[in-house]
């Protein structure tokens, strides 16, 4: 027990004692995080994932900034009745560009990881400005501000560039192009072919029918986006993941 | 330093341990405590052995009962699929005139439909089919494309104004704000605004019923009660979708309106499609 009895020396040192405290809590989380990042049945690559458009990420900066993931989650459980009222259950691979990730953990609305293309943009801006309009028995806030808060995207490639930090290709000519895809995605008589070439199955649409780029622009680019990029008539995930 | 208190004869022995001269007595753990810990180390052992648990160099254990949320929530839809599969397939080629004199089907496809209806409709219908601005109230007997059963059900499958579906349904009112004079336009509000309600400045109505029978009559019909073939609405019947009054009317003629309806061959099954229209069929207004 001579071994044992050493404990002594830790618990009265406290700088040993930290040392030691981190030690022990650093070989738990290896144990544990570490195979997610090497194990084939949790890296899933997803055909149809791409990063997210200037205009898609502008969106979704504002998502994050209005709260929206209090009450909304993006993660749909691999559940029968959650199946059978939002769509495909989300696959990991879904998520793998969001930085931070939006899952949320509580639905005062509804859950959102499928809601591109579920509604009009009309739908979208009507409930925006008033939810109750629509929705009479809805609790959510009008967010009818966003329609007036232009924006220009003069420095979105900045904040392509963060992301790529933190893992997200986006490559240098999107970097370099990013204030003019930001903008081309709200004129449909604009040259978007580029930009639908960098970001495939991108919406190219004056989202809010007003003239400009506004907010709301923007979260409704996002929100349309939100499910669609993963074409699930032609990719099945596998049973074992 | 204080002395320690005396020890009696009954005391335990302690740990050894002292701090400030308080010492620790080296009592044994309570049974209960000890043993449900000795089980949860077995139940552990248990569980990462029947369950997906330990990593590997490319993969994890994957227990010996074979669990997966993925095929479990497919078994799960598979099993209900197949509860259902019969009755579905009655629905999906029943003769969508005949499910309300079938019991069991019309019973069936009022609940489905109720159940469809509440994920994929409410949000602009509303959850009670009351609609909104804009939204049509399906619980009335007023209808733009025709409220009898096959009518509802091609609404449903194809929409209404999109560019999804080639066989959506398809109209657009001209913005009258470019063709017509800005008193044109006051005269036929005013005009519109007599056929069911008072009219806001009635010197208008008699030289709005020329502009009305001039560019509003081959739609909406002579008398204004409109055209199902084209959506066009009944405008006699007080019954507004973006509103009754001057205002709102000034500007349906101005910049005209274009209700867009998704199609949902694509996204709903036809046995749900026919289940949501019989479910709106029978909320009141079906014809």
């Amino acid at each position: 027990m001579a071994l044992l009895d050493k404990h002594k020396i830790l618990e009265r040192n406290v700088t040993l004692l930290a040392i030691f405290a981190f030690l022990v809590v650093s070989i738990g989380g290896i144990v544990q995080i570490a195979p997610l990042f090497w194990l084939e049945n949790t890296i899933e690559d997803v055909e149809g994932m791409r990063p997210y458009s200037p205009l898609e990420l502008t969106g979704r900066d504002i998502y994050v900034r209005e709260g929206c993931y209090l009450c909304h989650s993006q993660m749909i459980r691999p559940m029968r009745d959650e199946v059978e009222r939002y769509g495909h259950y989300s696959l990991a691979a879904e998520s793998q560009y969001d930085h931070p990730f939006q899952w949320g953990s509580k639905r005062a609305g509804p859950d959102l990881a499928r809601v591109g293309g579920r509604y009009s943009d009309d739908w979208h801006v009507d409930h925006l400005m008033d939810p109750q309009s629509v929705v009479p028995e809805s609790l959510m806030p009008k967010y009818s501000f966003l329609a007036n808060r232009m924006i220009d995207g003069e420095y979105v490639g900045d904040l392509l560039k963060t992301h790529r930090i933190v893992g997200v290709p986006y490559s240098d000519e999107m970097i370099e192009n990013a204030s003019l895809d930001f903008a081309v995605q709200v004129d449909p008589f604009g040259d978007y072919d580029d930009m639908l070439e960098r970001y495939p199955g991108a919406q190219v649409r004056n989202f809010d029918a007003q003239p400009g780029i506004s907010e709301m622009d923007a979260l409704i680019a996002y929100l349309q986006m939100l499910g669609t990029l993963v074409d699930f008539s032609t990719f099945t995930p596998v049973a074992s993941r | 330093m204080a002395k320690p208190p005396k020890k009696t004869q009954e005391d335990p022995s302690t740990t050894g341990h002292q701090w400030d001269g308080i010492q620790e007595f080296d009592n044994p753990m309570p049974r209960w405590w000890l043993w449900t810990f000795y089980v949860t180390i077995v139940w552990a052992i248990g569980y990462s052995i029947a369950y997906p648990a330990w990593p590997g160099i490319k993969s994890a254990t994957t227990g010996l009962l074979g669990w997966s949320t993925r095929a479990n929530v497919e078994a799960d839809i598979a099993r209900v699929n197949a509860t259902n599969d019969a009755i579905n397939t009655r629905l999906a080629s029943a003769d969508l005139g005949s499910i309300a004199t079938d019991p069991e089907l019309s019973g069936y496809a009022t609940s489905a439909g109720s159940a469809v209806f509440k994920t994929w409709c409410a949000q602009c219908h509303g959850s009670g089919a009351a609609g909104a601005v804009g939204y049509p109230n399906l619980l009335d007997n007023d209808w733009l494309w025709g409220g009898d059963i096959e009518s509802i059900h091609t609404t449903i499958a194809h929409g209404i104004r999109n560019e999804d579906d080639p066989d959506a349904r398809y109209s657009e009112m001209p913005a009258f704000g470019d063709i017509l004079e800005r008193d044109e336009i006051d005269q036929v509000v005013n005009y519109v605004m007599s056929l069911s309600e008072t009219p806001q400045d009635a010197t208008q109505v008699a030289a709005g019923e020329t502009v009305f029978m001039d560019n509003c009559a081959v739609c909406h019909m002579e008398d204004g009660t409109g055209d199902r073939e084209q959506g066009a609405p009944n405008l006699t019947d007080a019954i507004w979708l973006y509103g009754g009054d001057y205002d709102t009317l000034k500007a349906t003629v101005e910049y005209s309106r274009f209700g867009v309806m998704p199609p949902w061959t694509e996204r709903l099954t036809a046995a749900q499609i026919a289940a949501v229209a019989s479910y709106v069929h029978q909320l009141g207004g079906g014809e």
